[in-house]
Formats: structure tokens, sequence, C-alpha cells
């Protein structure tokens, strides 16, 4: 009986160094992405949620806390950060299509990041939620640094605004798609502005599946909101 | 690559310094975006190895959002107990938005092609 005894020695080392949920994580997003390729991009088999899904199914399989998978899985969430510096890139490639939509694109920021932030703050209130709870969605359009960072300002709670920033993302790629289709929005440089100010990372991601256009577009959404939001959250309270 | 990936931190370091240095609760990584591209306008050009880094990078964004994703199972209680708040809140706020801007960029954008035949 040295067997079992010895698959769960380690186990136990493994489960102590980050490589175990770094590499879980990579597979569990290998076989989602592979997983909606083979569905050819279909918005509903998003691969952060396939992931998502096997890890939370493995963790609670095998007792294991969110803590000790994140002691892991930070390595991958660090890379938020150069992530966010790196969409310059495809801003200054674009620069031309950004100055020839400079007026549009501040106007539409304005409108949509005020919208994301009133509108779900709003109804989450007329539905009776906490405060905590309120604080957390008012972030969710942008993406999970900047979200996690605000929310801890207003008196909101970090991981929540973290999961509610996720779920918004996946949300608005989901309908992006289908929702501009019905509309007859054609325009690629909308579209995807659109959707990087209502869902940051997640939607840009998926606006890139559809087109460069508009996941350069949704790019700069995604970064303008970040920086849009922040400043409200600054001078609200100068007003309040 | 490494130097391109080296000039990706070194930009989001300085956001990071700069955002605490005014104690402003504005995110650094949003700042180091700024400065960077205000690098690339100064340089005129970049070069093929940050463009394939930030390909590569931008390419496999959903990634990165999964560890968020997994938490959760951490608010599983909090969310369940507000679950039609948040429901509400995250799909009607979510469309409104999505409407809200390409109607306002779409907009604009036909009324600045008027003004400016």
């Amino acid at each position: 009986m040295s067997e079992p005894h010895g698959i769960l020695r380690i186990w136990v080392y493994l489960s102590e160094t980050p490589l175990l949920w770094l590499t879980a994580t990579l597979v569990a997003f290998v076989i989602g992405d592979a997983i909606s390729a083979r569905l050819g991009r279909h918005p509903l088999a998003n691969p952060v949620v396939i992931a998502a899904g096997l890890l939370i199914a493995l963790l609670t399989a095998t007792g294991t806390a969110y803590g000790d998978y994140f002691a892991g899985a930070q390595f991958v969430h660090f890379l938020l950060g150069p992530a966010t510096v790196a969409l310059a890139v495809p801003l200054w490639h674009n620069r031309t299509a950004v100055r020839r939509n400079l007026v549009p694109m501040c106007v539409a920021l304005v409108a949509g990041s005020l919208t994301a932030i009133v509108s779900a703050v709003t109804i989450a209130w007329a539905f009776g939620a906490p405060a905590p709870v309120l604080a957390s969605l008012a972030p969710k359009s942008t993406t999970a640094p900047i979200a996690m960072a605000l929310t801890e300002s207003i008196g909101g709670i970090p991981a929540l605004a973290a999961v509610l920033v996720v779920l918004t993302g996946i949300l608005g790629s989901v309908i992006v798609t289908p929702l501009m289709n019905a509309l007859k929005i054609t325009d690629y440089a909308a579209r995807g502005f659109a959707v990087g100010v209502a869902s940051h990372g997640i939607g840009t991601a998926r606006a890139f599946q559809v087109s460069e256009e508009a996941g350069t577009f949704a790019g700069i959404a995604m970064g303008l909101n970040g920086a849009l939001t922040a400043l409200v959250f600054l001078l609200a309270p100068l007003f309040f | 690559m490494l130097q391109a990936l080296t000039l990706l931190f070194l930009c989001q370091l300085a956001g990071e310094a700069a955002v605490r240095a005014a104690d402003l609760a504005f995110p650094g990584p949003v700042l180091g975006m700024g400065l960077f591209f205000a690098g690339l306008l100064v340089a005129g050009r970049t070069g093929p190895s940050l463009d394939a880094v930030a390909d590569t990078i931008l390419k496999n964004l959903s990634l990165l959002f999964v560890p968020a994703a997994v938490g959760v199972m951490q608010q599983a209680g909090l969310i369940a107990a507000n679950a039609l708040a948040i429901g509400m809140a995250l799909v009607v706020s979510t469309l409104l938005t999505l409407i809200v801007t390409v109607y306002t960029f779409r907009a604009v954008a036909r009324f600045q092609s008027g003004a400016r035949p």
C-alpha cells in the first residue's frame, strides 16, 4: 500500500509550489481555447468561462482553497499590467484611424462610461443590494486590476469586483455580435469601441476575434474607460 | 523580444511610481500605456520584436482573466444572496452601455462628416 502514499506525497509537494496551479491554469485555458476554436468561436463558447469552470471543478474536487490556487495563478494575473501597457502598440499602429475618429470616440466614451456606472449602481440599488455590493458593481466595465483598485477606495470588495468585471466582460462579449447585427451596425470601429467601453479586456479579446479594426478600437476604449472611470472615482467625492 | 518585454515592464513601473508619488487613486498600468504611447509617437516607429510581443500578449488576453474568474467560487455566497440585483444590473447595464456607446459614436461621426464634407 505504498502507492497511494507515494501519490499523496507528490500531491502534497506539488500543491505547495506555484507550479501546479500555474500549469493547471494554462492547461485549462488551452482546453477552453481549443473547444472555443472547434465551435467556430461561437460567443457562448467563451474560453474564459470554460477554463474557469474546469478549474473550479478541479479545486472543489481536490478541496483546494482559492487562496492556494491564486498563489500559483497570480503569475498569469500579474501579466494584466504589462498587457495594458502593450495596448499602446495597436493604438500607435492605428493612430491615423484614431485621429480621424477622435471626436466620436471622446463623446461616446463619456456617454458610455457614465451609462455603465450609473445604470449598474441604480439598478442594483433598486433591487435592494447592500452598499458594498453597489461599490463593487460601480467599476464593473473597467479592466480587473483597475476595478479592484478603484472599488477599494469606495468601500467595495476587490475580489467581488474582479468577479463582476469578468461576468460583465463575458456578458458583453456574448451579446455584442448578435446585438450589433440586429441593430444593423456595420462600422467595426464603432462596434469595437462599444464593446471595449462596456466589457474591457474580455470584450477586446472577442473583438480581436471578429476583426483587427474592432479589436484595436476596443483596446483603445478599454484603456480610455479605465482612465476615465478612475477620474470619475477621483473627482466624484468632490461633488457629493 | 527581451528588450520589448523590458520596455513594457519599465513603462508599467514608471506609471505605478508616478501614481504613487502623486498619491492618486489612478491605475498605474493605464498611465504606463499613456507614457508608452507618447514614447512611440516621439520615436515614430515600433520594432518587429515589440510588435510580436504585443501581438502575442493581446492575442491571448483572455487567458489573463482566468485567475480572477475562478474567484467566483469564493464570492458565491454573496452573489447568490444578491443574485437578482446583480444579474439585472449586469445584463441591463451592459446592454445599455453597448447601445449608448455605439449610437453616440455613430451619431457624432455622422455629424462630423456632415459638418466637414
